[in-house]
């Protein structure tokens, strides 16, 4: 541990840690655009930074190691002044139409705005005019709104290892697309929607056919039903309905997901959907049935197909869509309490 | 001898070559062989410096010195002179009393020192033996031979070098980090990325004497402990870039390169990487990258190339002229070399002189010598009379100098403390035609079209402070633009991510400093004083008319209207100010102002 003074009082901090973590660490709140734990530093939206006594210029606090006895002023009024220059500069080029914009209400650009009493009729100018364009069935890309902070790229690059996107171009023209503007698809594009999820404006979207606001919105955190990772989802719950999934900072997801987790959740407001048990009646026709009722004809048919032919006439096949725990309660009844060794699932391929 | 002349030398570097210098050679070479002189040689070399007065021919050892010379008048020449004895006096240049002088006797030479240019001119760049002659490699062979690594960097050290590419980092510091630092394999890099615009120092010392530059980064080889090496030149160099292989080519061939240099054991490969033209590859991380394959953009530092630079390994990375330095200060020791200059810049340093200046070229001068000393008595003044306004050093990175400082000492702090810089070498002299808002505005458009586009103050910044500048000389520029601009410059210069973007408000800041009345005047007057900002000239008739009609003729958008043998007025609204009337006017009656 190292001594630094932050904003005047004196703190111990982790050795090699960063000054924004050791921000964080004290609970004082730096404004970020390009920086996401999970990635290497980059050091290029520049909003994050700080004085730091004896630098000749203003530092990133997301990529300066903290040093013994460093002074740093997280709040100075030059660098309030410049992260409210830097944020007007980045709304001149940024099409302003928060009232239509699905991302308002969960938007950095929006949350620094209005921190830093940002006034968007001081600079002016034209704006970026971007070619790449680009969409698929499960999000789209709006240009107009990149502030290109690459966290996107990425996130695709050191997380998903797909290298999907890239910063093409250059200067004010610089823009987000595949190399060589080729089709997401065929630049190897799976869909999983990790930039959508990193994406700190209302750049990439999902398309999405339910219509709310963020703040009507409230998350529940639970555990993605498609596969056996447990990966953590935060549902985004409007009059009791699921109307998007996040993805949680969970050990076995490290905040990713993929494209079912993350986009694959309208069957669960679908008119289709089971959500009772059905029995098939001599008539061949389902009919609804209590719990109580299908597990005891389950049961039942078990034990007399047991008697009659043995238990190794039984096979279980489970699901990839339950968890790790409730496969493995399956595993014990079919081994402990029906008596076979004959248990599977339908994702160990 | 009969002729006085067994040597011509002709300069092919850039501005001659393009002058047609490999046709006077050709030509030379014909003659000579038609007229029974094949015994005389003929030498091309990289570039003398003076290149306005170019194509250039040396004879020797009589030290003729031909300017402007044509093709066709190499035979007059062949037979007046080599042939004659007689040398062709409407050709030999002139010196202020209109007396032949040599080359080195010109006004244009006389307070300059010739270190990193020693070479140029006065050998073949395409031949190793030339070089040799010359001194060439003996500082190899006393590094390799004589000295530890660590001696090597301590007389680098101790001579006080600093880079020349534009920060003026002190080289031997960074040897040694690069020596110090952890690791098997290592790298050295030479930047010649030269996009500065109108600089041209680096190209002339690749063209002019090659072989410098690859003794150097094998120095540097040994030095820092790294056996490979590359030369990072513009694509838009060819002659640079061909003059390198041939002489990487000798090199190879004659034991100065490869392994077992000079059979000590020593290894050291080389090769050339291409730039694409982008300014930002000249930022040595870019240029990093761009070696690697990678996008052009820079990177987060630390870590500093000397830790991890190319391919994740420790760099050393210097720009042409640092390393044209450096055998001379083997062998001559870094005493010598601190004896020129000044102390705290140390050597020499070559400029490339360009703009309103009469000796447009290439100069080498003392550090510490004033600009008015390179401007008047090297460059021989401003054309046509006119006044001095103001000199930029630093290209787009660096400020205008106006007439108040024009004593200055050329070094890299004195540079610094009137808000301009060093820079690699460009030295771009205005005179008093020139709009101060307008070079700004010139200066920020390059810089809007090199910005690479990794972070928003230099991606956006920099276009809205053009566009600022654009509404400014259109006479559209509003008084709180100024501070506007000031506010914009300030956030541009403090957030940037790399040194493109925090120096590109310098010609800003430059010119409002010394200069805030053009700018004043541009915005409440709508005048433009230089007159150079057509949107804020107005053509009028004066008194003088004489009411020929012909300006009305001339004028495309039907303008003017006057009777015959009355005063002729331009209408305002309608005048497209394309300067058809003034040209017509046979009594220069019409005025621009
Ligand atoms: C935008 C930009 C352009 C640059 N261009 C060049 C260049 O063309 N040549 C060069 O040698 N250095 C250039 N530099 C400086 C290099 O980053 C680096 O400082 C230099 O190559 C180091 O060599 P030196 O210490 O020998 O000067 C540039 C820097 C910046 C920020
Ligand atoms: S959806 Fe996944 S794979 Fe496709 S670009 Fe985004 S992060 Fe990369
Ligand atoms: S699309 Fe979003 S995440 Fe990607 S660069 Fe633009 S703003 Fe950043
Ligand atoms: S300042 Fe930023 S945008 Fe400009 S060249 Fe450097 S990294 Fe690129």
């Amino acid at each position: 541990m190292i001594n630094i003074f932050l904003n005047g009082s004196e703190l111990a901090v982790k050795e090699g840690s960063t000054v924004l973590e050791a921000c964080k660490g004290a609970g004082v709140s730096i404004p970020t655009f390009c920086y996401d734990e999970r990635l290497k530093a980059e050091g290029s939206c520049r909003i994050c930074v700080v004085e730091v006594e004896g630098a000749p210029k203003l530092m990133p606090s997301c990529s300066t190691l903290v040093a013994p006895g460093m002074r740093v002023l997280t709040h100075s009024p030059k660098v309030v002044k410049l992260r409210k220059k830097l944020l007007e500069l980045m709304l001149s080029n940024h099409e302003i139409s928060c009232l239509q914009c699905e991302k308002a209400g969960n938007c950095l650009l929006q949350d620094y705005a209005y921190e830093y009493e940002v006034d968007t009729e001081k600079t002016k100018g034209r704006k970026k005019i971007a070619e790449y364009a680009s969409s698929n069935k499960f999000f789209s890309l709006d240009q107009s709104k990149c502030i290109l902070c690459g966290r996107c790229a990425r996130t695709c690059s050191q997380l998903q290892a797909n290298d999907v996107w890239a910063m093409a171009g250059r200067g004010f023209e610089t823009e987000v697309s595949t190399p060589f503007g080729i089709d997401m698809e065929e630049a190897g594009c799976v869909h999983c929607g990790n930039c959508v999820s990193v994406c700190p404006v209302g750049a990439l979207k999902p398309n999405t056919r339910h219509k709310f606001r963020a703040w009507e919105t409230r998350k529940v955190r639970s555990t993605c039903a498609y596969c056996g990772v447990g990966c953590q989802i935060d549902l985004l719950v409007k009059d009791d309905k699921v109307v998007g999934v996040e993805p949680a900072g969970g050990k076995s997801n490290n905040g990713l997901l993929c494209v079912k987790g993350k986009f694959a959740f309208d069957f669960i407001n679908h008119k289709d959907r089971l959500t009772e048990p059905l029995i098939r009646g001599e008539d061949g026709r389902l009919r609804p049935a209590s719990w109580d009722e299908a597990l005891g004809l389950v049961a039942g048919k078990t034990k007399e197909i047991r008697a009659e032919f043995g238990a190794d006439a039984i096979m279980g096949l489970s699901s990839a869509r339950v968890t790790n725990e409730e496969n493995y309660l399956f595993m014990k009844y079919m081994r402990a309490a029906v008596g076979t060794n004959n248990v599977d699932h339908c994702a160990r391929l | 001898m009969e002729h006085g002349c067994d040597r011509v030398y002709v300069c092919a570097g850039t501005g001659c070559t393009s002058g047609k210098s490999p046709e006077i050679i050709e030509n030379f070479r014909q003659e000579l062989n038609a007229s029974g002189l094949s015994d005389v040689k003929v030498i091309m070399t990289g570039c003398f410096g003076l290149c306005s007065m170019g194509p250039i021919v040396i004879t020797q050892p009589d030290d003729c010195f031909y300017s402007r010379v044509a093709p066709k008048d190499v035979a007059e020449i062949v037979r007046e002179h080599i042939a004659g004895g007689k040398p062709v006096h409407r050709l030999l240049f002139k010196g202020s009393r209109g007396e032949a002088v040599s080359l080195f006797e010109a006004d244009f030479y006389k307070k300059q020192e010739r270190v990193v240019l020693a070479r140029c001119g006065l050998i073949n760049p395409e031949e190793i033996d030339d070089y040799i002659e010359h001194g060439g490699f003996a500082a190899l062979e006393k590094a390799l031979k004589a000295m530890s690594s660590e001696e090597v960097v301590s007389v680098i050290k101790d001579s006080g070098l600093r880079g020349r590419g534009g920060a003026g980092f002190p080289t031997g510091k960074k040897w040694e980090f690069t020596m110090n630092a952890p690791g098997s394999k290592k790298y050295v890099v030479c930047n010649a990325d030269e996009g500065d615009p109108g600089a041209f120092m680096d190209r002339s010392v690749l063209e002019g004497d090659p072989l410098s530059v690859v003794e150097a980064m094998t120095i540097a080889g040994y030095a820092v402990g790294a056996d490979e090496g590359y030369i990072y030149v513009r694509a838009e160099y060819p002659l640079a870039i061909h003059r390198l292989q041939v002489a990487m080519g000798q090199a190879l061939e004659r034991g100065f390169l490869g392994n077992n240099i000079l059979n000590t054991g020593f290894d050291f490969n080389l090769s050339i990487r291409y730039g694409a033209g982008a300014f930002v590859c000249g930022e040595e991380t870019a240029l990093l990258n761009s070696i690697e394959g990678k996008k052009g953009t820079p990177r987060l530092r630390p870590p500093f190339p000397a830790v991890k630079g190319l391919f994740g390994c420790p760099t050393l990375i210097n720009n042409v002229e640092t390393y044209a330095n450096i055998c001379k200060i083997i062998t001559s020791g870094a005493d010598w070399f601190r004896s020129m200059g000044t102390p705290g810049s140390p050597g020499t340093k070559v400029f490339a002189l360009g703009g309103n200046v009469n000796n447009i070229g290439l100069v080498e001068v003392p550090m510490g010598i004033t600009l008015r000393e390179i401007i008047y008595d090297i460059g021989g003044g401003i054309p046509d009379g006119r006044g001095f306004k103001a000199a930029q050093t630093g290209g787009p990175s660096g400020g205008c100098i106006p007439a108040e400082h024009i004593n200055t000492p050329i070094d890299f702090e004195s540079l610094k403390a009137i808000g301009s810089m060093m820079g690699s070498g460009g030295l771009i002299v205005m005179d008093d035609s020139k709009c101060m808002v307008g070079i700004a505005k010139f200066f920020m458009k390059f810089m809007v079209e090199e910005s690479c586009g990794k972070c928003a103050p230099c991606r956006i910044g920099l276009v809205r402070m053009h566009e600022i500048l654009e509404r400014i000389t259109g006479g559209e520029g509003e008084i709180g633009d100024l501070a506007e601009l000031e506010e914009l410059a300030e956030m541009v210069n403090e957030l940037s991510f790399c040194a493109l973007g925090q120096t590109a408000p310098n010609p800003v800041l430059t010119t409002f400093r010394y200069f805030k009345d053009e700018y004043l005047a541009h915005i409440n007057d709508k005048k433009c004083p230089a007159g150079e900002c057509s949107a804020l000239l107005n053509y009028e008739v004066t008194d003088k008319c004489v009411g020929c009609t012909k300006c009305a003729k001339a004028c495309p958008a039907a303008a003017i209207s006057g009777k015959l043998k009355e005063k002729h007025s331009i209408d305002k609204g309608k005048c497209v100010k394309c300067g058809a009337c003034m040209g017509a006017c046979p009594v220069k009656s019409i005025v621009r102002r």
